[in-house]
Order: structure tokens, then sequence, then C-alpha cells
């Protein structure tokens, strides 16, 4: 059983996300509401793809992004930006932190799930 | 509603209260250039609300709000100057958003167009340049620090540089299990000192089965007095203040310290700029659904009749089969059940409780934005907020409190000229205080105003019929005729208080909470308000009475005393029975008439009165029969039943049997009403 983390300070948000990769039977899914959630709950676990938002309280999704490809127990785990249009520049600036790739909200399930099984290999 | 639909509503109506919360702070720090982490914060919640709204396909909700995130995020990245002016536009649009969402959770879509608030959010974005974007390299930060910032960061670290501060970067090793707290701690510090810019994984090694984090700092301080909120961190500087750091220190304080005391701040939304932009997380609450409470609130009731029920079967066996040591056992366990039960029904009336805090915030909110618009001058004082009740009647209560705090802003408090002439400070006084009065809360709003002329509220009530010229009436019933229907002492209508809702309906929707309202005023001086409304609605505890072989519940909150009489005792004042109750007279109602029940013939020589209400407020209900005291729970009589004056809803209390439960404050309403068209001889 693998594991997906889920790191986007929108609860709602958070729970469409799950939603969408539900037909992926095989992965527990993991909820972070910040990014400081999200630092503490890494080490619990070994995660296989992370999707996480841009815009959050406390350290935002670049700076998490930038520790987990800076941490060689975390670097290979595939991180997913989900954001809106608005943040084209943080989105790019994510992909050059090493980023797998992106989705803009409002996303739709099937793009989402189909990004996720690319990362998951 | 679908359930993620109301998760939705429930989200963004969080959103938009934060970010009102957050820009009436921010116009308050505006003096000293305003606070960019609340600024951020705003503008976060407009990104959140518009990637929330876009996945329910509210096209409105997230038009508005990218529309709104644009040029948030043109005023966080400094392309565009924060003015008071561009708040007052943001709150509008709030305001906006509000509506927006209040269809969605009343409808369960939008119904409002946005195109013309699209519009105007596009000229006004026309009308005020936005200045150049930041561009080039930040001289003197090494390219592993500039190529990791978001652009809001950047822009962030390029405004500290381009104010002289000095850049630092401060790193730490946090143990796992406590970095979140140790580093809020750390942040919250940071807050005194200058800005925390970015935070990063530490670049020097870090010790294991820790998280190394290294934090860059714009320092408005020097090193030496930063010391405390950096102590134990590795600290290197990046990049030296420019201009003496003494100089630059000063000048700031010069700037931040005479911020104008903040009017009217006295409640708990006084949020302090620097933790505007706390962290959410950590919290150990969950956001239920009062419904859900309701139900379960419900499923308490059938068990509290459950364990009637078995206790008086429990009696029955005793009765049939005589006696039996079983029966202490048993009735021993029926003891514990009935304490078990009623500490459950407590703890979930606590859940429902919420500190009054909660709406005088909200209120305080839209008074000083009322104020501000008006530009009328008036301090807000609130007390009492730590003031519980239930959360339900919290959200009712605060229609009739704010037409009640608006109408002692626009018709109590005199103009300013008339105010100096009598002595008065410029400014007006507006106090609301709540505090707990048994099973009660009593809301008072006190204005130092001019308080009610009676002879005006007299003459006005008989030009609109409700009186009649020359009736006699003392100084406290004239008063209180502006609680009737058709009363309206403003001279003109007035934007708010004045949109033809008048205090009649204040008043009666005080009453369908199960309150009332109550008024002092001396001319002069000023008036105060008293709204008195029950903690809880849902279970009370009741006096069953018997009415003509009808079983009946009175709510005990709103009894004063219960008394067994001679019916001979009972006087007849100009045809209306009248109780002498230490000196007074006290009105008397007979259940049995209000309700036309066919009772017995026969006059039976004694009865008993129930005392309701409190003060000068009191009636006497003539009931055959104290039946008992029992909680109860009220449940609604249904669609085509409500509204049926003196009913407040039903109840069981056992074997099935249910009984109507009054609504003492109608019932008294009537009988207070009459009494007063008798003694005016209407």
């Amino acid at each position: 059983m693998g594991s997906i983390l889920i790191v986007e300070d929108s609860a709602t948000t958070r729970a469409m996300i799950r939603a969408a990769l539900e037909d992926l039977e095989d992965y527990d899914i993991v909820e972070a509401g910040s990014g400081f959630e999200a630092l503490r709950v890494l080490p619990s676990r070994k995660f296989d793809l992370v999707f996480t938002d841009i815009n959050m309280p406390d350290i935002n999704g670049l700076e998490l992004i930038n520790f987990v490809k800076s941490n060689p127990t975390y670097r290979e785990i595939p991180l997913i930006i989900v954001t809106t249009e608005r943040s084209e520049e943080d989105r790019k600036r994510g992909i050059a932190l090493g980023a797998f790739d992106y989705v803009t909200k409002p996303f739709d399930a099937e793009t989402l799930l189909a990004l996720a099984r690319k990362a998951l290999g | 509603m679908a359930d993620s639909q109301k998760e939705f509503v429930s989200e963004a109506e969080d959103l938009l209260r934060e970010t009102e919360d957050r820009l009436l702070d921010l116009r308050e720090s505006l003096a000293s250039g305003g606070n960019p982490d609340v600024l951020n914060a705003v503008f976060r919640s407009m990104h959140t609300l518009k990637g929330l709204s876009g996945l329910f396909s509210l096209k409105g909700i997230s038009g508005l709000s990218h529309a709104m995130e644009t040029l948030l995020d043109e005023l966080r990245l400094g392309k565009r100057e924060l003015t008071d002016e561009t708040i007052a536009f943001i709150l509008r649009n709030l305001d906006r958003l509000k509506t927006l969402v209040s269809e969605v959770s009343g409808w369960g879509a939008e119904s409002s167009s946005v195109d013309d608030a699209l519009e105007e959010i596009k000229r006004f974005r026309e009308g005020g340049a936005a200045s150049g974007a930041d561009a080039g390299k930040i001289p003197g930060v090494p390219d592993e620090i500039s190529r990791v910032l978001s652009e809001y960061e950047e822009h962030r670290l390029r405004t500290n540089l381009k104010e002289g501060r000095a850049l630092v970067v401060a790193g730490k090793d946090f143990e796992l299990d406590t970095f979140e707290q140790d580093l809020k701690a750390i942040t919250e510090g940071i807050g005194s000192i200058g800005e925390l810019i970015a935070t990063m994984p530490k670049a020097s090694e870090t010790k294991p089965g820790c998280l190394g984090f290294d934090l860059v700092i714009g320092l408005k301080v020097s090193r030496e007095e930063a010391g405390d909120a950096l102590e134990g961190m590795t600290v290197r500087e990046l990049v030296a203040a420019k201009g003496s750091v003494r100089e630059l220190v000063e000048a700031k304080k010069a700037v931040s310290s005479p911020v104008q005391p903040a009017q009217a701040r006295k409640t708990s939304d006084a949020e302090g700029g620097q933790d505007a932009g706390k962290l959410k997380s950590g919290s150990s609450t969950v956001r239920v659904d009062i419904g859900k409470l309701d139900a379960i609130l419900n499923t308490v009731g059938e068990l509290v009749l459950a364990k009637g029920a078995i206790g008086r079967i429990g009696a029955d066996i005793a009765d049939t089969f005589g006696f039996h040591a079983y029966m202490v056992d048993f009735q021993r366990v029926v003891k514990i059940l009935e304490k078990r039960l009623s500490e459950l029904q407590n703890q979930i009336l606590e859940i429902r409780m919420v500190p009054v805090g909660q709406i005088f915030s909200r209120l305080n909110r839209v008074v000083r934005r009322y104020t501000q618009d008006r530009g009328k001058e008036i301090n807000l004082e609130l007390y009492g907020e730590e003031t519980e009740i239930d959360k339900l009647l919290a959200e009712e209560v605060i229609d009739p409190l704010m037409h009640l705090i608006r109408n002692a802003i626009d018709h109590g408090i005199e103009p300013q000229d008339k105010r100096i002439a009598a002595g008065k400070p410029e400014r007006g006084l507006v106090v609301l205080r709540a505090f707990p009065r048994g099973n009660h809360v009593v809301f008072q709003i006190t204005d130092d105003g001019g308080g009610i002329r009676a002879d005006k509220v007299y003459a006005k009530a008989v030009e609109k019929g409700l009186i009649t010229a020359g009736q006699e009436l003392n100084k406290d019933d004239i008063v209180k005729l502006i609680f009737m229907p058709g009363f309206s002492t403003a001279d003109k209508v007035s934007e708010t208080s004045g949109r033809g809702v008048g205090m009649d309906v204040v008043k009666e929707k005080v009453a369908s909470l199960g309150g009332f309202v109550d008024i002092e005023t001396e001319e002069g001086k000023g008036s105060t308000f008293y709204v008195t409304i029950p903690i809880t609605l849902a279970i009370i505890k009741a006096i069953l009475v018997s009415v003509a072989g009808e079983l009946m519940a009175i709510p005990l909150a709103s009894t004063s005393e219960t008394m067994q009489i001679e019916t001979k005792k009972i006087q007849h004042v100009e045809g209306k029975e009248v109780l002498e109750l230490r000196g007074e007279m006290l009105p008397l109602v007979r259940l049995a008439d209000t309700f036309q029940i066919p009772g017995r013939e026969a006059a039976p020589t004694s009865c008993f009165v129930v005392v309701v209400g409190f003060g000068g407020r009191r009636i006497g209900m003539l009931v055959d029969d104290l039946v008992g005291q029992q909680e109860v729970v009220i449940k609604s009589l249904g669609a085509h039943l409500e509204g049926i004056r003196g009913i407040a809803g039903a109840a069981e209390v056992g074997k099935h049997k249910v009984v109507l439960v009054l609504d003492v404050e109608a019932l008294m309403e009537e009988a207070m009403s009459r009494f007063q068209r008798l003694k005016a001889g209407v």
C-alpha cells in the first residue's frame, strides 16, 4: 500500500483532491492543512506522491518543495503543484525547484488522476 | 444542498469574515504603512475563495474573487499603493461576495449578476496607476536564496532592502516533535524586531532527528537589539543596514508608535497586526454543523423519555408483583442512567454555547464601517463578551441587536453641535453589555444621546391612531408605544436603521426567541434597551399544569412563583380579573379561556396561579392543578400549526403523551395590551 500526501489549507479543496484520487485503490491518502503539518507528517511514512498548494500560511508550497528536494530522504518523491492560473510565476519557480508538474484550480478529476498516475509511474 | 456545497458555504463564510477583520485591521495600521503579512493573508483568502468557488463552478463568486485577487496581488507586490479608498473598495466587493455566498447557502445557486462589479473593478484598476514590477537581480542576495523565493517573498525582500534594513539569515535545528510550536514562537518573536521573509532548509548540516531551518529576516532594529528574539540561533548577515541603524530605528519608532488607539476595540477581534497572519494549524477544534448537534440533542431527548418509561415500568412491576430486592438495584441503575443522561445533555448544550464575543466582534465591525462611512463620531464599547449563549440564539439575536445599536447611533446620539451645547463630549457613546441572569442572557444597549421624548412619542402615537388624543398614560407606557406596530419616530428614513423596519419587528423577533425587550430612557441623558433572551432553546425545564383536563407545559425560566389561592380572592377591576399580590395588582389570565378549552361548569373554590414574567411585567396564569416539573425537549408544531399565538411548540412527557408548551411572552403580551387598553378605556 502506497501513500499520497495532500498539502492544502482549504479543507474543501483537500476533500475534492481526495475524491479525485479515489480510483487509486492501492494508495492511502494523508492530508496536511499547512506546510508545517506536511513537514511533520513526511517522516511518518514513505510517501509516493505529494500534492501541494502554493499559497498557504506558515511555509508556502515553494518552500515545501525546496525542503523536499533538498532533503536526501525525500528528494525522490514527486510533487505536483495544485494552484490557480494566477500563480503562473510561482508555478514556474516551483517547476524550477524540481516539482514534477502542476495542475490548475479549478481542476477536473480526470486530469488530476491522470497526472497522479503519471507521477506514480 | 449537497454536503460538499455546505462545506463550501461554511468555509467561504469563514474566509470572508476573516478577510473583513483583516481589512479593518489594515485600515487602522495604514498610517504606519499597513502590515504586509495582513495584506498577504487577505490576498491568500481571496485566492483560496477563487479556487474553491471554481471547483464548484460558481461563476459569479469565482469571477469576482478572481478580480479581487488580481487587485490584491498588485497591492501585495507593491505594484499599487494601498490607500483607504482601496480598502473601502475591497470591503464593498466583499459585501457582494457575501451576498453571493448567502444565495448559494439559501438556494443552492448564485442569482445576482457580477457583471457590473467586474466592470467597476476593471475601471478601478485602470484608475489607479500601477507601478512597475520588481525586476533584475537582487543585490547582495546569493542565488541559492533568491531562486527559492516566491514572487511575493522576493518583493518583500526587495522592499526590506529598499527601506535600508539589514538582511540576516538565522539558522537553528528543531526537534521533529516540537518544531511547529518552537518555530511559531520564534516567528512571533521576529514580528517585533523585523519581518520574516522566507523559511528554508538549513544550508549547514542538521543534527540527526531534527529539522534544520534557515530564516531570512529583514531587521528593523540593530543586531544587538534583536538579540533576545534570535537567541540560540546562528545568525549571519547577508546585507548590512543602510545608514545609521540607530537613525533607522528611531525613524521607525516614530512612524509605528503613535498609531491612533483604535476606537471601540474592546472586543476579541482586537487581533494585533503582528499576529493577524497567525498560523492556522495546530488547532484542536472541529467544525460541526449545528443541525447535527440538534439531532444529537433530539436523540438525547428521546433517551430521556425512554428513561422515564423504564422508571414507570419498574414502579408498575413493583406495584403488581410486590417489592423484591432486585428493585433496589433497578432503582439505583435508573438513578445512574438519569444522572448520566443529564450530564450528557449538559455537555451537548455546552458544545452549543458560544461566547457572545463572537457576535460582538461582528457587530463592532458593522458599526465601525457604518460610522466611518457616515463620518459619525461614535465610540462603541463592548462588555461581557465572555457571556455564553446557544449558537443558534446568538445568530438570531444579531439582527435585533444591530437594529437597536444603529437606532442608537441614528436617532439616539445627537448631532455634534447639540452635544457640545448640552455639555457632552463630542463623540457619542454607545455601550453594549451582555451578562447572564439566571437562565437568560441580558443584552443592554445604552447610548448617551438625547433620550426619548415622551411628548413626541405621544403625539406620534395619536397621529398614527395608536391611541386617542387626551388618553391618560404614564411616561413608561408612552415610551413603550414605540414597540407598537406602525410606529416609527424617525423623521426621515435613514439607510440602515430606517429601512421600514420598526421597533415592533425587533420586539417580535426577540419574542420569537422566547425573550423580551425593555427600555429605560431619560430625556437629555440617553436611553437603555434591555434585550433578554434564554440561554438555550432546545431543552427546557417546565412546569406541567392541568387546565380543564388538558396538560400544558410552562417554561420554568419564565416563571417567578406558583401559589394556590381561593377563587374568592380574585378581584374584578372593570371587568378584568386581577389578584392582589403583595400590594400589587397582578393581571390574571385563564388559560382555559385563552385556548377555549371547554371546561368544567362548576367553579372550584380554589385554584393555582403560576406567576410568569419579571419585575413590572408579570401576569398570573390560572390553572386547575400543578402536575409536576420536568425537562422537556421542545419540538416544532410543524408548518401548518406554526404561528399559533401563545404556543411555542409541543413536547412529549411520557407514555407518548404530547403536551403544548406555552409561549409565555406572547400570552403576556396579549394580557398586558388588554390591560393597557382597559386602563386607557379604548
